[in-house]
Parts: structure tokens; C-alpha cells; sequence
């Protein structure tokens, strides 16, 4: 037990940073709650670390096994939490003496750790409460500005949630009908004999949730209105960090828990058919850069599903989580930009950038490039190998269909990024830009090539 | 050494770039020595260049889990483009002297441009092929958007999608490639010792299909070209020169560097695929040219036209019926020799063009009339441009088409003879075009508005490239010499 609660350092260290984190912001006064989001980045930096230690520790499990440790995990566990204080870092600005600065590091962190325990979960039971504890979080973050769009967006957020939670418990009651158990290994011994059909169908509900956190097709109703309506540091938020987790948590399901060749490939990749084929025509003639960036997430969600569906390549894990790796920079980054211009809502709203903030215009650039996949970035190398365990697993038809979303997706960010070239400049940019958001924005861009040029050695563990 | 000539143009691109408030002046001629000094490293190393096989070989670790290797080297085929390159690039970085909108943006995006390029045909790894060809697509788009004039937006957009799709189904056929190779890479010289796909017609013939509907989407092969003339006449002077002179390389050599060798036998099954493609791009493009009033969109289509020769000598190399060793090589050589000599060409025809449009802002050839009275040097130039990519005999166009057509016509005889006359098509098209824009009464396009000689930068940036169309078409021994080993190398792979 005490080995089991070691092996789970860097989730306790998440656990108990929120816990101090809540504590220590009920004592600070008002102007001094910036010590609160100081200690939730050491928290939250404190778990990445433990966790990369961890890592090299090697695979195994804890409570006998309903969680499992190991490459998927650790990547999660090092990439969320850093991923989360990036989010702190992009949003300073907007919440910087807020009555309820605390809560949100609170809250954020709560939610992190959900997420991270999704990609653990190797037990339905546990993988319900991770679920639970990843989304309600969120809820309460997505209404954290009291406005009439962040009420509808936490709404939504919470039926869609709440809904989709409820078909999980179904699904999760009903696979544990079939197969006798709720431990992934002894499940998939148990659905060995089992109807196709009735074990699809449990899949499927148990699987609603998971695309409900990670914002794919057909749960992917909330993503753009809680990701305009809510703030963007938590619309950052909400389409990278859950989404880490609830990818993580398809993979394991679909390769541990369903007996292998039942079918769950061609299924999973018709979802990712459907998500990245809907999320572009979406995006296709949006205007505000918050929603184009929330379609332009659940296609990216498309791409990444292509690992879970071709699970058998040998290619499939790592290039599943390098990608999710280089879709969390880069995506960021694209928020960061956003967040620095507070003031530009509309693609139009960032004419004339360049001239104004030139470094600013390129970060977001090298960004929007980054998500269209133009080499050397980090999610080019992230769909390459996607695409390649794709072709190897037999799903060309889907590969190519992802070649071909990829290109429809060039058009809208380009439209994006023509207006940035514009001589004169609009009002919203001449404000001028937030300070943090500015830095995180640059350094994300930055991590973006980084990691596309220096991706060979993550590749490699 | 190679890496350095690769990558200094994009170090002071960056630099360019970091440095604030540079007076245009210096940043112009910070570009020509730049390029000046591409040039004399692409000298150097030529002269220390010693084939056959691939020289100044670096090949480092890249992302070796899925082997990715930073693989770089020349032989007989890159290194005359290679040297191309970076005579052009000095050419427009020399023609820019003048270029006053927003120069440092400008500036620094040819140099990554030239790193783009002259890492393409450096490249002998698939991965750094792409990362190259993507990126140059990537910085011409900001060229034909930032710099281009009339409907250059939309044109820009265009060129965009079209060649990033065309990228993208290459990557595809590249991911085919490393996926059936065992150890599994995407080395091209391991990949062609190993042909992955030999024995296996159907997978074979799918990413063939794969891999040359990219390149010929970028090559441009007929009847995938419809990117190609919006954004060349929207592009400015200097871009559109590049982008045919270079960029439109990319697409061939790709196929000498990459189909070839790699795939020999679906290339051979296939072969005359290419050849009926490349007859229909030599005619068409020459019939289209000739329709044109526009004389930018008339250099354009005679690109399509000399890309089909092209496309024609590449693909009578795969045929083996009716063709010796010997023609094969001539075919090949022929190729090479071509995309060298159309560059040169179609680089300082373009150049040429831009001098139009600076003057009176206008391509109509109808507009003009009588220039050689006003302008004679500037007329003289024309007219020897014109000449030499009609491939009169005496410049390099002679002497590639004149390879190309004697390589192919043993093995495909008929098909050779309808693409000669494309040649007798561009002759009367470049005559026409000559007769009047320079020759009639005197009607220059905008009344009381001078129409000034070619500029001092004008002429040191064309006439080194039309003098060394005219050095290869009369002494072609010294480019023959490095291209002819290549060639055999690569005729002798395809054979296998």
C-alpha cells in the first residue's frame, strides 16, 4: 500500500498543492494572492519533476492494478502539469487581482489531476471517478468571469458533461455485465467470448465520455461556445490539458481492455473521420479566433484519434504521445497570442500585427503553421508518425483523409494570417499586448520548433 | 562545407531580421554579398568535386526512432543545380538593388528561400527533402502575398494549397516508402540500394502514383499546372524568378532523385505515362503561350512547355524496349542539362518582365510598341533571352533539348516527333512576342511617361545568366562532365 501510494508522488504532489493552495488563499490578503499562483506552479513544476524521475523507474502498476504506470502515463503526467502552468502563466493578466484569484489556481489544479488520472485509469471504476473529477472542475472554471457568455458556456458545459458522464456509467455497468469485471486485464479476459455487437455498443457509451473531454465528434457540441464563452486562459485550457487525458485514456481502453481484432480500429477511426472532417468544414468561415481555434481543435482531435484507431502499428503510442505533446505547444501558443490581445476577438482585429509587434505576429504564425503541420514544427513530426502508423495499421483510406482535411485546414489559417500583414493597423492591436501572454506566446512558439527539430530524443523514450 | 553553404543564407536572414533599424541601403547590399558568397562556396565546390557518387557527405542522427537522418551530399545531378541556384538568387538579390517596399521583409525571405532550395537538392533524406520543400513553399507564399501586385492575395492562396496538397500526398508515398523498406528509413541512397517495393507491383504502383502526383503537381506536369500561371504573374520580379527558376526544379529533380532510383520498376511499368504527359505539357503549353496577350503569363506557359521536354526525357529513361544504355544516359543528362538551362533562362526572362511592369506598370504586350527605338539595351537583352529559350542552337537550351529528344526518339518515336513541334510552336510565339513589344510604330503604354533604358542593376542582373545560357551552349564540356556520370548512374539504376 505505502509502495502503491509512492508509486502516485507526482498525482499527490498535484492533490496537495491544490489543498495548499486553497488554504493558503484564504489567509493572503487580496493584493497578495499572487503567492498563490506562484505555489501552484511550484506544485504543479514539483509534479512534472517527480514524475520525470518516475519515468525512469520503468512501468508498473498500483492498487492492483486498476492503475497502471507507464510511457503513456508518464508522459501525461509530465505534459499536463506543465502544459497547466503555461495556462497560469498566459492568463496572469486577466486574473491578476481577481476576488477569486484562488479558486482558479485551485480549480485548475483539481482538474490537471483529473486528467492525469484519466490517463491512468486502468479500471472502468476508476477511470468513472477521473472523469468526474476532471470535468467538475471545469464547470465551475468555464463560468469563472460571471457574464452572460461564461453562464452559457459552464451550462453547456455541464449538461453536455453531466449527459455524457451518465452514458459512460452505463456503458461502464454494462461492459462490466459482459466481461465480469471492471479491471482492464481481467475485463479483456472476460469479453473474450462475448457478442460483438453488445460489447461495441458498451464501448461506444463508456467511450462518450472520454470524446467528451477530449472535445471529439459526436460530443464535441461544447467546445466552441464554452471556448469563446469562457475566458481564454480557460479556453486554453479546456481544449489542451483534458484532452491530454482523455486521449490517453482511448488509447489504454481501446488496447487493454477490448480483446484485440474486435472491431474497435475501424470504429475509432470513423470517429476520427467524422471529427476532423466536421471540425475544419466548421472552422471554415469563422471570424472570432476563439472559435476558430476550438473547431480547429476538435479536427486536431481528428488526427490524434488516427493513433487509438491504428493501435496495432508499432508507431502508434509514441506517435500518439509525441503529437499530443506538439498539439499542446502549439495550441497554447495560439491561445497565448489570443490572450495577449485581449481586446481582438475577430480575425479582422489582428490587421496590421506585424507591423505593430513583430515578433508577437511571427509566434502566432510559426503557431497557425504549426497546427496546419508545416515541417520542422513539432505537430509535423506528430502527424507524420500518426500517418505512418496509420498507413502501416492498413487505414490509408483515413490517412488520406486526413491529407486531405490538412490541406482544407491550410485555408482558414491562412486567412488568419493574411490579415496580420496589413499596413495599417486596427485598434485592438494598437492597444497593445499583455505582458505574460506575450512571453508564454513567444516561448510557446519557440518550443513549437524546438520540439519539431529536437524530436528525435523524446522519440526515442 | 555543404551545410554552411546551405544554411548561411538563412543565419543572415535571421540576422537581418533580429537587427532593428538597418538602413535599406545596407540591407540591399548585405543581400548581394550574401548571395555573392553562395556563389563562390558553390564554386569551390565544384571545383574540389570529385564523382562519381555523392560528395561532401555529412549524415548526423536525426530523429533516429523512425530513421530520420540530417543526410546531405551532391553528385552529378544536385550540384549543377545546386551551383544554379545560387547564381539566380545572386541575380536577384542584384536585380533588388532597387527594390524599395519594405526591404528588409523582403530581403530576408529570399535568403530563406535560398536555404530552402539549396537544401532541397542537397537533401538524401526524404524527411529533409520535405522539411525543405514545405518551407519553400511556405516562404514564396509570404513573397507572392506581401510583395506580389494585382490579385496577388488570392493567387498566393492558391499556389499555397494547390502545392501543399501536392506536398502532402508526396509525404504519403514517402511514408509508403519507409514503411516497406526493411530496416524500415528514409534514407534515399539506403532506399535506393534496397527498392522496398520490388516484387510488388500493386503497393509499388500506389506510391509511385503517390509520389509523382506531388512532384508533379510542383513540377509543373500538364494537366496539374493550373497553380502556376496566376502565381507567377502575381508574384513580383525577383519571386517569380525564383519560383520558376528554382522552385519549379524542385518537381523534377525529385523525380531523378527520388522516383527513379527508388522505384525503378514501377517507374519503368509507368514510364509511359510520363512521356504521353510530357508530350501534352510541351504542346499545350506552347499552344497556350501562343494564345497569350499577357507577357508575363506567355513566359509562364513556356514553362509548362519546357517542363514537358522535361517530363518527356524522364520518361523515355524508364523505357527499355528500343533504347540502349547510351540513349537512356542522353535522356537523363538531357533532363539535368534542361532544368539547369531553364532556370538561367526562364530566371532572367522573368527579370526582364519585371523591367515592364516598373516602367509602366502593365504586361499587356498590345499596350507596347517600338521599345527597341527607346530602349535598345534593354531590347537587346529581350531578344537574346527569347532566343535562347526557344533553344536556338549556340545557347543551353539547344543543348538540352537537343539530349532529350535524341535519348528519346529510339524509344518513343512518335510521341519525340509531336514534341518537337512544340519547339517550331515557341519559336513563333517568342517571334510575336518580340515583334510587338519592340518592333512598329513607336507606342509606349502611357503618353508623356519615358520609357528608360534597362538600369545599370538591370544589366548586371540578367546578362550573367543569359551569358552562361550562351558559356553552356557553346562550350558544354565542363557541365557535361559532372552531369554525364550522374546521369549514367542514375539510367544504370532504373534499368535494374
Amino acid at each position: 500500500m505505502t509502495r502503491d501510494l509512492l508509486g502516485l508522488l507526482p498525482e499527490l504532489c498535484l492533490l496537495a498543492g491544490a489543498a495548499c493552495v486553497l488554504l493558503a488563499g484564504l489567509w493572503l490578503p487580496r493584493e497578495r494572492q499572487w503567492v498563490v499562483h506562484a505555489l501552484a506552479t511550484v506544485a504543479l513544476l514539483g509534479s512534472a519533476g517527480l514524475a520525470l524521475r518516475a519515468a525512469g523507474q520503468g512501468a508498473g502498476a498500483a492498487f492492483d492494478g486498476t492503475y497502471t504506470v507507464d510511457a503513456t502515463l508518464h508522459t501525461v503526467r509530465v505534459l499536463a502539469p506543465l502544459a497547466t502552468v503555461l495556462v497560469l502563466a498566459l492568463s496572469r493578466g486577466v486574473v491578476r487581482g481577481h476576488a477569486r484569484e484562488t479558486e482558479y489556481a485551485t480549480l485548475l489544479l483539481l482538474a490537471t489531476l483529473g486528467a492525469v488520472l484519466l490517463a491512468g485509469s486502468g479500471d472502468l471504476l476508476v477511470l468513472a471517478a477521473a472523469y468526474l473529477l476532471a470535468s467538475v472542475p471545469l464547470y465551475a472554471l468555464a463560468g469563472f468571469g460571471k457574464d452572460a457568455p461564461g453562464t452559457e458556456a459552464a451550462l453547456k458545459l455541464a449538461l453536455t458533461g453531466a449527459l455524457l458522464g451518465i452514458v459512460m456509467l452505463a456503458g461502464t455497468t454494462t461492459l462490466y455485465g459482459l466481461g465480469g469485471a471492471t479491471e482492464y486485464q481481467a475485463l479483456r479476459t472476460g469479453l473474450a467470448g462475448v457478442p460483438r455487437t453488445a460489447m461495441l455498443a458498451a464501448l461506444v457509451a463508456v467511450l462518450a465520455g472520454m470524446l467528451f473531454k477530449a472535445g471529439a465528434v459526436p460530443a464535441h457540441f461544447w467546445v466552441p461556445d464554452a471556448t469563446e464563452g469562457s475566458g481564454t486562459g480557460v479556453a486554453a485550457f479546456l481544449t489542451t490539458v483534458p484532452k491530454i487525458g482523455g486521449l490517453a485514456a482511448v488509447y489504454r481502453l481501446v488496447t487493454e481492455a477490448i480483446p484485440g481484432g474486435a472491431g474497435t480500429g475501424i470504429l475509432v477511426a470513423v470517429l476520427a473521420a467524422a471529427s476532423m472532417t466536421l471540425g475544419n468544414f466548421a472552422a471554415f468561415w469563422q471570424d472570432s479566433v476563439r472559435r476558430l481555434l476550438a473547431y480547429s481543435t476538435i479536427s486536431q482531435v481528428g488526427y490524434l484519434l488516427i493513433a487509438p484507431a491504428a493501435a496495432g502499428a508499432a508507431l502508434a503510442r509514441p506517435a500518439l504521445l509525441f503529437y499530443l505533446a506538439g498539439y499542446a505547444v502549439t495550441n497554447l501558443g495560439a491561445f497565448a497570442v489570443v490572450a495577449a490581445y485581449r481586446r481582438a476577438e475577430r480575425r479582422t482585429d489582428y490587421t496590421g500585427l506585424f507591423r505593430h509587434d513583430p515578433l508577437l505576429a511571427l509566434a502566432l504564425v510559426v503557431c497557425l503553421l504549426g497546427l496546419v503541420g508545416t515541417p520542422p514544427t513539432a505537430v509535423f513530426l506528430g502527424k507524420l508518425t500518426v500517418f505512418a502508423a496509420g498507413l502501416d495499421a492498413g487505414l490509408g483510406w483515413l490517412v488520406v483523409l486526413a491529407v486531405l482535411n490538412t490541406v482544407a485546414s491550410v485555408f482558414y489559417y491562412l486567412r488568419w494570417i493574411g490579415k496580420l500583414f496589413s499596413s495599417t493597423a486596427s485598434g485592438a492591436v494598437v492597444a497593445g499586448a499583455d505582458g505574460w501572454a506575450r512571453a508564454s506566446a513567444v516561448l510557446l512558439a519557440g518550443l513549437t520548433v524546438l520540439l519539431g527539430v529536437g524530436g528525435g530524443v523524446l522519440l526515442r523514450v | 562545407m555543404l551545410t554552411i553553404l546551405i544554411f548561411l543564407p538563412l543565419a543572415v536572414s535571421v540576422a537581418l531580421a533580429a537587427l532593428p533599424r538597418l538602413p535599406d541601403r545596407v540591407v540591399r547590399w548585405t543581400f548581394v554579398a550574401a548571395t555573392g558568397v553562395e556563389v563562390m562556396l558553390a564554386g569551390v565546390l565544384w571545383a574540389g568535386f570529385t564523382g562519381p557518387g555523392y560528395g561532401y557527405q555529412v549524415r548526423v542522427p536525426w530523429i533516429p526512432s523512425i530513421g530520420v537522418s540530417y543526410h546531405v551530399g551532391v553528385d552529378g545531378i544536385s550540384l549543377p543545380l545546386v551551383a544554379m541556384t545560387a547564381v539566380l538568387f545572386l541575380a536577384c538579390a542584384v536585380y533588388s538593388l532597387r527594390q524599395t517596399r519594405r526591404v528588409r521583409g523582403f530581403v530576408a525571405l529570399l535568403l530563406f528561400l535560398e536555404t530552402t532550395s539549396l537544401g532541397l537538392f542537397a537533401a538524401l533524406d526524404l524527411i529533409l527533402f520535405f522539411l525543405f520543400l514545405d518551407l519553400s513553399i511556405v516562404g514564396m507564399y509570404f513573397v507572392i502575398a506581401g510583395w506580389g501586385h494585382r490579385d496577388n492575395r488570392r493567387s498566393a492562396l492558391t499556389f499555397f494549397l494547390y502545392t501543399f496538397l501536392g506536398s502532402l500526398v508526396l509525404l504519403l508515398g514517402f511514408i509508403g516508402l519507409y514503411l516497406a523498406a526493411s530496416p524500415s528509413t528514409f534514407d534515399i541512397v539506403r532506399l535506393a540500394e534496397q527498392r522496398p517495393l520490388a516484387g510488388s507491383p500493386v503497393e509499388g504502383g500506389l506510391v509511385l502514383l503517390a509520389v509523382c502526383l506531388g512532384l508533379a503537381v510542383k513540377t509543373p506536369l500538364v494537366p496539374l499546372h493550373s497553380w502556376l500561371p496566376p502565381a507567377h504573374t502575381d508574384a513580383p520580379a525577383a519571386g517569380s524568378a525564383i519560383l520558376a527558376g528554382v522552385l519549379l526544379k524542385m518537381g523534377a529533380y525529385g523525380f531523378v532523385r527520388i522516383a527513379m532510383p527508388v522505384l525503378p520498376e514501377a517507374w519503368r511499368q509507368y514510364a509511359m505515362v510520363f512521356v504521353l504527359l510530357g508530350v501534352t505539357g510541351a504542346l499545350y503549353g506552347a499552344l497556350v503561350a501562343l494564345a497569350q496577350r499577357d507577357l508575363k503569363r506567355m513566359i509562364a506557359y513556356t514553362s509548362v512547355n519546357h517542363m514537358g521536354y522535361l517530363a518527356l526525357g524522364v520518361g523515355t529513361a524508364g523505357i527499355l524496349a528500343g533504347n540502349t544504355d547510351q540513349a537512356r544516359q542522353l535522356a537523363v543528362a538531357g533532363s539535368v542539362t534542361q532544368m539547369v538551362s531553364h532556370g538561367l533562362i526562364t530566371g532572367a526572362l522573368f527579370l526582364l518582365a519585371g523591367v515592364c511592369y516598373d516602367r509602366a506598370g502593365s504586361y499587356e504586350m498590345d499596350r507596347y510598341g517600338g521599345l527597341a527605338g527607346t530602349a535598345p539595351r534593354f531590347a537587346a537583352l529581350v531578344a537574346l533571352g527569347a532566343f535562347a529559350a526557344l533553344g536556338l542552337p549556340g545557347f543551353s537550351g539547344f543543348i538540352a533539348e537537343f539530349q532529350i529528344f535524341t535519348g528519346s526518339l529510339g524509344a518513343a518515336p512518335v510521341p519525340t516527333a509531336l514534341a518537337l513541334l512544340g519547339i517550331l510552336v515557341t519559336a513563333a510565339l517568342f517571334l510575336r512576342a518580340l515583334q510587338r513589344v519592340f518592333l512598329g510604330p513607336q507606342r509606349l503604354p502611357l503618353p508623356g511617361v519615358p520609357f528608360p533604358d534597362a538600369r545599370p542593376s538591370e544589366v548586371a542582373a540578367t546578362v550573367p545568366l543569359l551569358g552562361l545560357a550562351l558559356v553552356i551552349g557553346v562550350l558544354p564540356r565542363f557541365l557535361l562532365e559532372l552531369v554525364e556520370p550522374g546521369a549514367r548512374a542514375v539510367a544504370e539504376l532504373v534499368a535494374r
